[in-house]
């Protein structure tokens, strides 16, 4: 109660402050976009993909965004939520950047965010969409361009449903985001989940809940080990000659295409949800894969697609406002979307989180190499589980 | 009954991992009275040597050696450069600079080879898998980690109980002082010990590259449950090591196998799979503090 006391005060503030700031836009200098995203660790992929995506985006306009000259900041917070914060201090207080994006992981968001938006700067997340802002604390300038976290994995209970598997196996490692995945799944799953299995983050060694598997004769599998964690447990799924008998049916962050690299063989036959595909025949998705095999020569993940959609958004509403990062005007000119997504169609529901349609993807041989490749589409103008508690 | 067998068997791979780090490390704690936290970095450090030797020349037997090469090395100069100069400071000193050692090893391999996980493809004649037991299809990889690690086992047996080498490290495991005023070069004798610990715990990440992550930080992962098997099986003791090593492995995956589904009987579903897995967790530190109470010096301890 009290954030939201401050959140409106703030707001309240910014609307005096806004007269003063606006003539430095008029000046032409260009508009700093600060990016906080993890480019260490394990996850570091994930940053790298988003940053790197966005900056092509920005470099095929000449250094612009609808228009508007543009300098990107870049930091990494190497998956610390502290480090998130205290970046988000600076680029705020010396920076003085009132745009910001880039979050990876929702536990970084969760410090990052409140921060901007409560000196009225504006977030766009290109990933990380957690709960809580997708609901009641929902805000006027924030602004998702991915999915709400607890989406994916709903997609892959109503997939599961699809594929008439009736009795599921589920795993996921024993923290926030892996219990939000199970919970997830278990709202939209129709049939009987056999097992629940929380497994250790700093497990190496999956051979009990494999020996679990086996003996409880699921029809499938459902298994979120982003990351290093998922090519662990995939290689044993493998190596136990589970593949061949239980089929996995997963969400996007435990298949994309660089853990599909590392993986390999055992990867084949699995079944995963995602909002886009490298495969998309859509002229804008294709004029974007093209454009970062050149530049980057490597295939780009889903990360990459929603940090080139964050900037393409980001690019429209500049247009509209004539580079104007006035929240108020911003925010309309955003919520058009009026941008040729990769994805397709994209527009915003009620808490400025995607609407969208979801994919049934399946991984298979083309021309000799494992590929994710689209089969159908299961949802359609899909929002997410939250926004009926968002008033904005 | 089959899960039960499966389980044992998964228990028992479990085991024989934990105790080709363990041996080393009780050795150079009963031996040479020094807290090594580096121990699981040597494991890392053969994972590593094996995982790119594999990636250059794509033959397992080379990349065995450069493991064990690549551990030996590292453990030898760490004895040589670090250690020797720590045998006389209290046990403080030893962890902050073995901790030392950790942060520097891992950064090391960061700078050398980067963030991104190795992996290692399995030798071409273990990538099936055996039903030993009827109607469970076991990796026969897995297979492979528990024989060699048994085999390993028996040659510590053999080499610590029937060698002129053997008997002067249980000599210095109960009476080093006396050893010592027999004119033995102790300090060779602690080469020795410290690089046959390096070179098992690089045995031991090398059995680890097929089937885990090779990545930063790996053997930090596994450190802790080693030295629960240390002191559960009497610290200096190899043959505690072993029975330690195997009570923990089975004792940890049966849990985890098996407390899910006992709960299931007694509470909600998804509240017993979640109380099921803390309590998993938990269980070998549970088994440790019970050893404790009842043999404050391990199970087979060493210095009687």
């Amino acid at each position: 109660m009290k954030r939201r006391g401050f959140l409106a005060a703030s707001a309240g503030l910014s609307t005096l402050a806004a007269p003063l700031a606006a003539p430095a836009f008029a000046q032409g200098a260009p508009i700093k976009i600060g990016m906080i995203t993890t480019l260490s660790g394990p996850g570091g992929y994930l940053g790298q993909d988003i940053r790197d995506a966005f900056q092509l985006a920005v470099e095929q306009e000449q250094g612009k965004l609808g228009g508007t000259n543009v300098q990107v900041l870049v930091e990494d917070d190497g998956l610390r939520p502290g480090q998130g914060k205290s970046i988000a201090e600076r680029f705020l207080r010396n920076e003085r950047i009132k745009l910001m994006t880039g979050v990876v992981f929702s536990n970084v968001l969760g410090t990052v965010a409140p921060d901007v938006l409560d000196a009225d700067g504006i977030y766009v997340s290109p990933n990380a969409a957690p709960s809580g802002f997708a609901g009641r604390e929902c805000h006027r300038n924030y602004y998702t361009m991915a999915w709400q976290n607890d989406t994916l994995h709903e997609t892959a209970g109503v997939l599961a449903n699809t594929l008439g598997y009736k009795r599921m196996f589920i795993l996921a490692p024993n923290y926030q985001a892996g219990r939000d995945a199970l919970t997830g799944f278990k709202r939209k799953f129709g049939g009987e989940v056999v097992q629940e299995v929380y497994t250790r983050l700093d497990q190496t060694d999956y051979a009990a809940e494999l020996a679990q598997i086996r003996a409880a004769r699921p029809d499938a599998v459902f298994q979120f080990h982003p990351g290093g964690l998922g090519i662990g447990f995939l290689r044993q799924y493998a190596q136990a000659g589970l593949l061949s008998s239980v089929p996995q049916c997963v969400p996007a962050p435990s298949m994309d295409s660089t853990t599909l690299a590392a993986v390999g063989e055992a990867a084949e036959g699995l079944n995963l949800t995602s909002h886009w595909n490298t495969d998309f025949q859509n002229p804008a998705s294709q004029a974007f894969v093209a454009a970062f095999r050149a530049k980057y020569n490597r295939t780009p993940t889903y990360y990459a697609q929603q940090g080139y959609d964050t900037a393409l958004a980001i690019g429209a509403a500049l247009r509209q406002t004539r580079g104007s990062i006035d929240p108020a005007a911003f925010r309309t000119a955003m919520l058009k979307a009026d941008f040729q997504s990769t994805r397709g169609k994209f527009a915003f529901g009620p808490n400025q989180h995607p609407v969208q349609d979801w994919y049934a993807l399946k991984v298979e041989k083309v021309n000799g190499a494992l590929a994710l490749v689209t089969k159908s589409k299961i949802l359609e103008n899909e929002g997410d589980s939250y926004a009926a508690q968002c008033r904005l | 009954m089959a899960l039960l067998a499966e389980q044992l068997l998964n228990g028992l791979q479990l085991g024989v991992m934990l105790f080709l780090l363990a041996a080393g490390l009780t050795l150079v704690f009963g031996i040479m009275g020094v807290i090594n936290l580096a121990h699981g970095s040597l494991y890392m450090v053969g994972a590593f040597g094996a995982a790119v030797t594999a990636q250059v020349t794509g033959s397992w037997w080379l990349a065995l050696l450069g493991g064990l090469l690549a551990a030996g090395v590292t453990g030898l100069l760490m004895e040589l450069v670090v250690l020797r100069r720590l045998y006389a400071r209290d046990h403080l000193d030893q962890v902050l600079a073995t901790f030392g050692l950790i942060l520097f090893f891992n950064q090391l391999m960061v700078l050398l080879f980067g963030r991104q996980p190795r992996f290692v493809a399995l030798p071409a004649w273990f990538t099936g898998s055996v039903e030993i037991i009827p109607g469970v299809p076991y990796p026969s990889y897995r297979l492979l980690i528990i024989a060699v690690g048994l085999a390993v086992a028996a040659g510590l047996y053999v080499l610590i109980q029937r060698t002129r080498v053997g008997m002067l490290v249980r000599a210095g495991a109960t009476h080093r002082e006396m050893v010592r005023a027999l004119g033995v070069d102790i300090r060779l004798l602690y080469t020795l010990v410290f690089g046959l610990g390096a070179l098992l715990a690089g045995l031991a990440g090398i059995m680890a590259g097929p089937v885990f992550n090779v990545q930063i930080g790996m053997g930090e992962q596994i450190l802790i449950q080693t030295f629960v098997v240390v002191v559960i099986g009497g610290i200096g003791s190899v043959r505690g090591a072993l029975f330690g090593a195997l009570l923990v492995g089975v004792v940890d995956t049966l849990l985890r196998g098996f407390v899910p589904g006992l709960l299931r009987g007694l509470l909600d579903a998804s509240q017993a799979d979640a109380l099921g897995a803390a309590l998993s967790s938990m269980g070998v530190y549970v088994l440790m503090a019970l050893v404790l109470l009842i043999k404050p010096r391990g199970i087979f301890p060493a210095h009687a």
